[in-house]
């Protein structure tokens, strides 16, 4: 449904977004993580015909993005960083202007926007001025704008950011059902976002692309650095805790050691290995010899949040082994 | 089309949710109301005086009142269109409402097209002002209305010129400001040039005179209706027209 191959975007003194490729299925529901500044408000730009690429093409729905903007535009529904919004405007009065921009005609208008105000929870302020909205809800006008003719590609950039809670758990709901019969691709800073919402994701960082996978796999492989709860009981303050760190940071193979909270009587840390290498068996050694209990020893997979850290971060190992991966697809 | 229209409607519209539709409005009634106050008191007064001297000289409403009036209006016009266009592209990049338009299946020239065409009605209603002066020396005297339709045409080409360069100038920047104050200058600039070009009569004059668009207007004002002005009004909008949508199309390029 989307493909993209060799996507450069430069501007005049920064190269935005540096020979991405990725594809997305029918269907499908991908997330878009990086952190400020990696390209994704540019590449999604691409994608909907408001930026044309350097270098690199892109092909939306069956369409070429240079070569037949229109029938791109016909197909995608997008919500910008910022709500394209005006203030001027009763919501309303915004979303049939808008439905009839997109090509709904004018016997279809009231239903199709009776039909998103539903969905976006809009009801209470459907005929208030934009101008006088939170930001919550002009988001979710945001989003209703994106939605209103029925796109098979939804681009959506950073949809859920200045909603509370409960309104972000409606959004994800929303674009559950909207899957399947939608594509959709969503920006995003917040992992649980994406662990929440998105099959696959797809992390850049700096412009480059640093990882795509399934939200599975990618926890799953970036445990081949493995992370391990040990905790040791103390008596008495016996032993310190800084006395274990160090002893547990001395092990080979181990990356880093933080100390957890400590709870009645046990000292928790968890203990990260460098990639590739298996250390439990090495730690509770180095924990029995030194004399010490150990109370308890488990591994604790990764979470999405350290799995982008370590991608995105550029003095980790583990970014230059994800990269090439990443390409190789 | 439907398009072209829509976005016109909105634009129209949009004008009149703020203070600065009225305010335009007010402002012209006002100055042309006095315009119009000096002109038939002179007159008044000078055809009394022509009577009380025995001459009986029958009064020429077309050329003593109307036609310095219309004139008038034309300049007044070029310093209230800058107010008219200076927002139409550059307050929707600055509020990013630009994404919403270019990302629309609606082609670049329909989007300029419809935000003129708003612009161009509120600037009808700015003239239509103008009109119940006017209908008042019809109810008064018996002037040849033609030459008052050909004026008012002239009037609504080059304000319809003068838009699309502002409509141009606007997709620039996105400061309304800056567009609105660059509108004025140029407005102002065609506005002294025509000044220069009725001193000079030179080859080179004449050049500028046939492009300056305020020069084309002398001869709406007295009523003459020529194929070459006209032409030379539509064949600019269009350009200019043209212009902004090119332009739209290169900032994409360069941002
Ligand atoms: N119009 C522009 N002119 C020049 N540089 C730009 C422009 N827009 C973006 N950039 C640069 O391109 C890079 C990528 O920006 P982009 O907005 O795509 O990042 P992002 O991933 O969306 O970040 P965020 O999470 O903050 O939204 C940044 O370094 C930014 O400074
Ligand atoms: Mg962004």
């Amino acid at each position: 449904m989307i493909k993209v191959e060799g996507l450069t975007k430069r501007y005049a003194r920064t190269v935005a977004v540096d020979n991405i490729s990725f594809e997305v299925e029918k269907g499908q529901i991908v997330g878009f993580l990086g952190p400020n500044g990696a390209g994704k408000t540019t590449t999604m730009r691409i994608l909907t015909c408001f930026l044309p690429p350097s270098e690199g093409s892109a092909n939306v729905a069956g369409f070429d993005v240079m070569a037949n903007p229109l029938e791109v535009k016909k197909r995608i529904g997008y919500l910008p960083e910022t709500p394209p919004v005006y203030p001027e405007m009763e919501v309303s009065e915004y979303l049939v202007y808008v439905g009839r921009l997109k090509g709904i005609s004018s016997g279809e208008i009231n239903g199709k926007v009776s039909d998103v105000v539903g969905k976006c929870a809009l009801g209470e302020v459907r005929n208030k001025l934009i101008g006088q909205l939170s930001k919550g809800y002009r988001q979710r006008v945001g989003i209703a704008q994106a939605i209103i003719h029925n796109p098979a590609v939804l681009i959506l950039d950073e949809p859920t950011s200045g909603l509370d809670p409960k309104q972000i758990i409606e959004i994800r709901e929303l674009l559950r059902h909207l899957a399947g019969e939608h594509t959709i691709i969503l920006s995003t800073h917040i992992l649980s976002e994406v662990e929440h919402s998105c099959e696959r994701v797809i992390i850049i960082s700096r412009g480059k692309l640093v990882a795509i996978d399934s939200v599975a796999n990618l926890t799953n492989r970036l445990r081949g650095s493995e992370a391990v709860a040990v905790e040791v009981q103390a008596v008495d303050g016996q032993p310190n805790a800084g006395d274990v760190q160090q002893r547990l940071e001395q092990v080979s193979g181990v990356s880093r050691v933080m100390a957890k909270e400590s709870k009645d009587g046990g000292l928790l840390f968890e203990v990260e290995s460098l990639q590739g290498r298996h250390i439990r068996a090495d730690l509770a050694r180095t924990v029995v010899n030194s004399g010490w209990n150990l109370n308890e020893m488990r591994s604790v997979g990764l979470s999405l949040e350290d799995i982008f850290l370590q991608l995105t971060s550029a003095e980790k190992p583990a970014e230059s082994s994800a990269a090439q991966e990443g390409e190789k697809k | 089309m439907t398009s072209v229209l829509l976005i016109c409607k909105k634009e129209f519209k949009s004008y009149f949710t703020g203070p600065i539709a009225y305010l335009l409005m007010a402002f012209f009634a006002l100055i042309f109301g006095f315009g119009f106050y000096t002109a038939t008191r002179d007159v008044v007064r000078f055809s009394l005086q022509a009577q009380m001297m025995g001459q009986q000289q029958p009064m020429n409403l077309n050329d003593q009142i109307i036609r310095p009036l219309l004139g008038f209006a034309s300049t007044i016009a070029l310093f209230l269109i800058p107010m008219i266009t200076m927002r139409l592209i550059a307050e929707e990049k600055k509020t990013g409402t630009i994404e919403l338009l270019l990302t629309s299946p609606v082609n670049d020239l329909a989007i300029i097209v419809g935000k003129w065409l708003g612009a161009m009605l509120l600037y009808l209603c700015i003239l239509g002002m103008s009109v119940i002066n006017i209908a008042m020396l019809f109810a008064w005297g018996k002037p040849d209305w033609k030459p008052v339709a050909v004026a008012y045409l002239g009037l609504i080409l080059q304000g319809g010129c003068l838009l699309a360069i502002g409509t141009f100038i606007s997709t620039t920047t996105k400061n309304q400001i800056i567009a609105g104050g660059v509108t004025f200058f140029v407005c102002l600039l065609l506005w002294l040039l025509s000044w220069f070009t009725a001193f000079d009569t030179g080859p080179f004059g004449q050049v500028i005179a046939y492009l300056s668009i305020i020069t084309h207007f002398d001869n709406f004002a007295k009523g003459l209706l020529s194929t070459k002005d006209v032409v030379f009004y539509l064949s600019m909008i269009f350009f200019a027209l043209f212009l902004t949508a090119r332009s739209m199309e290169s900032l994409r390029w360069r941002s």
